[in-house]
């Protein structure tokens, strides 16, 4: 939601009466650009049918992070909350999932045709299933702390975040699960050295589509309006004739169904899931919210694919070992100089 | 006259629930021990002074986090940064970099030499970012918090990467105290070795009390009133002449030296460091031990982190021997056993670890929202709900109340 405040563009930041801003500043110029160099040499060795392949990749990444960010971000921009327990429910999407496909004798092997329609209704059901979930956390834990000091909600967060992971850990215990491999190993060639799969199309597809949709009924529909409002200003919206509650409930429901629909379109590319796997998820999620500019969805969705192409780069073409390394850095230095983050407003200190 | 003799009554020190706190913390530190040590139980003395590490960097958070309001979910990193200048300074790892026996500084020394390299290291963090508005600086701080453990362990020769670094020095008595001219009157203290509990004990006390007494003067200072105010409305603070960035500065550093501090300790307490020792799950849990204490009052966040260490670390672990127990003096073996998917009772009960941990978090903060001994100021204000309705009254108990 946006903050649609007109609002002078956040100054750069100044470190007055700590170092010069100008030192500083070269500083970190002079280490970007060296980085940068050095970025730019590596991708010339491997060349472009390379770096086009680690596109693909990133930007199919990035859709799962977009699809966890979006959710984040709602919440946020609803009733500012940092909703630890959304990276959960997005294992938990994932989780439905796995124990709904058997049910509909779904097996790996099956030609694409009879798998379709079992994937869509799955992907349905545990979508809703996780909006159920987390409309019910809210209810439990945020409802009740609306009006309490400001961290009282983020503590409870984090123990639902636990105790979802808990719930996940007794359901199916401490190890990774293999989810089956259902989706076409077709692949289509781009260009030399360059394909993209199925799994791919799937997955950005699914994520593209719901975005869309999303952003229209948040932009169109009149309970897309009543969130929007109640996003600038509860009391008022509230003395307008929204119904708050209704409205919140509703932005944690559609937030843990992107969610959820991410856990359905992760296993079906990694093909593998594990309770704890929310965690780093969810922080990378929130972090690419963050990097978007929290409370917009658009910039979530622009963060997500960001956050997913850093990391398929620095997997690709540095050490795996340091991607969470660069893509917190990159973070950091995306909100020294742009506090607010990529599309974020500056919004008024209340 | 009603009204004096009511006043006094409200003022009396004996009905504030902080010098309870006290009284009963500094009683309970003395007699624990003498009743463990003459039970012959060194291993909860052990356990205590473990918790004592927490109460320290719980009492740092809460300077971050409850005098100046800024949210800090990285706060392991400056722990963890303590901790590896401790180990590296005081173990023999660094021979492996041609070093010859490494470098053995002494323990009061590197203490310091942590805290304030971790200091730096707040300062370094938050020198660009504190401009940030409340929750960008918490994810800033969550990223610089993920990247220390990280940096740690990819950076092999230096860290010895995920297998950490072994064989730390333990702490040695300050040199006045166990000197040549140290004769018998000071002979308890001499006789002690460090590496028995009850030294880390004392050790661990001594300086939690230190901490204590440094962080209620801070409080009390300029400084302290300053934080407040930034806490409280930040441009209201900046109007009245608060340099608002270098006292957020201040918080930080503060709060990173005394994690440092205590990073340094638990190295040489454990003897061993490794990187996983502070993910973001400490992070977490210190939070939750301030939040839950109490946030903005010292004896609630040393009573509110004594209860999460105990909860995560004796009554968690501990749990599936209880449950156990009660099954087999019910006369219940059959679930005892594992068959099928079941995976026996203890296990089982093991599993729920996680799950009962979070509905723990959950049930407290909706039964006391504020923590369990919140700041009087605090409790007032939620009270009385807004500024507005606040009275004369209520001003003067809340100020007699922090002093």
């Amino acid at each position: 939601m946006e903050r649609p405040i007109a609002a002078p563009r956040a100054t750069p930041i100044r470190l007055r009466g700590l170092v010069s801003s100008r030192v500083v500043n070269t500083i970190v110029l002079v280490l970007v650009a060296v980085v940068g160099v050095l970025v730019i040499a590596r991708i010339w060795h491997r060349g472009p049918g390379y770096f086009a392949q680690i596109l693909v990749y990133g930007v199919a990444n990035g859709s799962i992070y977009a699809l966890i960010a979006i959710g984040y971000t709602m919440v946020y921009g609803i009733i500012e909350l940092i909703n630890f327990a959304h990276g959960d429910v997005f294992t938990l999407g994932g989780f439905v999932a796995l124990a709904l496909l058997p049910m509909f004798g779904v097996k790996e092997g099956q030609p694409t045709s009879a798998v379709i329609l079992p994937l869509l209704i799955t992907l349905v059901v545990s979508m809703l299933f996780c909006g159920g979930v987390n409309v019910l956390i809210e209810r439990i834990a945020y409802r009740p702390l609306r009006h309490a000091p400001r961290l009282a909600p983020l503590i409870t967060a984090v123990g639902m975040s636990f105790t979802l992971e808990g719930i996940m850990f007794l359901w199916r215990g401490p190890f990774f699960l293999h989810f089956p491999d259902l989706l076409p190993r077709a692949r289509i060639v781009l260009g030399p050295d360059t394909t993209i799969g199925a799994k791919e199309l799937t997955v950005i597809g699914v994520a593209v589509v719901l975005t869309i949709v999303l952003s229209l009924f948040v932009e169109r529909s009149k309970l897309g309006k009543a969130m929007r409002a109640t996003a600038q200003d509860r009391d008022a919206a509230q003395l307008m004739g929204i119904d708050i509650n209704t409205t919140i409930a509703l932005t944690f429901f559609i937030g843990a169904a992107l969610a959820g629909a991410g856990g359905v379109v992760f296993g079906l590319y990694f093909n593998s899931l594990s309770f704890d796997l929310g965690f780093s998820a969810g922080l990378f999620a929130f972090t690419a919210a963050v990097l978007g500019g929290i409370g917009n969805i658009y910039g979530a969705a622009i963060g997500g694919l960001l956050i997913g192409m850093v990391q398929s780069f620095s997997d690709g073409y540095f050490d795996s070992t340091w991607t969470q390394v660069v893509i917190f850095a990159v973070l950091i230095l995306v909100l020294v100089f742009r506090p607010t983050g990529i599309l974020g407003m500056r919004v008024p200190e209340k | 006259m009603i009204a004096a003799l009511r006043r006094l009554w409200e003022t009396d020190p004996r009905r504030d629930p902080n010098t309870l706190t006290y009284t009963l913390l500094v009683a309970a530190a003395i007699v624990v021990p003498i009743v463990a040590a003459a039970s012959g139980s060194s291993y909860l003395i052990g356990q205590i002074a473990d918790a004592g590490v927490f109460v320290l960097l719980a009492i740092g958070l809460n300077v971050v986090v409850g005098f100046a309001g800024l949210l800090d979910l990285g706060y392991a990193a400056f722990f963890a940064i303590g901790a590896y200048v401790y180990a590296e300074l005081a173990s023999p790892y660094l021979e492996a970099m041609g070093i010859h026996g490494g470098i053995h500084l002494p323990f009061w020394l590197l203490l310091f030499v942590g805290m304030f390299v971790a200091a730096g290291f707040g300062a370094l963090l938050g020198a660009p970012t504190l401009r940030l508005r409340g929750d960008y600086l918490a994810i800033v701080t969550l990223g610089f918090g993920e990247i220390v453990p990280r940096v740690v362990r990819n950076l092999g020769p230096l860290t010895n990467g995920v297998n950490g670094i072994s064989a730390v020095d333990p702490p040695e008595m300050p040199v006045w105290l166990s000197g040549p001219w140290s004769g018998d009157p000071l002979k308890i203290v001499t006789d002690l070795k460090v590496g028995d509990p009850v030294g880390y004990y004392l050790i661990m006390a001594v300086l939690v009390a230190v901490c204590v007494v440094l962080v209620n003067n801070l409080q009390r200072s300029r400084i302290g009133r300053a934080w407040m105010a930034v806490r409280e409305d930040e441009v209201a603070a900046a109007a009245m002449g608060v340099n608002t960035v270098r006292i957020k500065l201040l918080a930080f550093a503060i709060g990173a030296s005394l994690s440092g501090f205590g990073g340094a300790f638990y190295a040489s307490k454990l003897s061993y460091v490794s990187p996983d020792t502070f993910s973001f799950l400490v992070s977490v849990t210190i939070l939750v031990m301030v939040v839950l204490g109490g946030m903005g009052n010292i004896p609630g966040v040393i009573v509110g982190s004594l209860v999460i260490y105990y909860i995560l670390y004796n009554f968690l672990p501990d749990l599936p021997g209880y449950v156990t127990a009660i099954a087999n003096s019910l006369g219940a073996t059959g679930i005892l056993q594992q068959s099928g998917d079941w995976p026996g009772l203890g296990e089982e009960v093991s599993r729920l670890k996680f799950l009962v941990f979070g509905l723990i978090l959950v049930a407290t903060m909706l039964l006391r929202p504020q923590g369990l001994m919140p700041s009087r100021v605090r409790e007032q204000e939620l009270q009385k709900g807004t500024h507005e309705d606040t009275t004369i009254e209520d001003v003067t108990a809340a100020t007699t109340g922090v002093g």
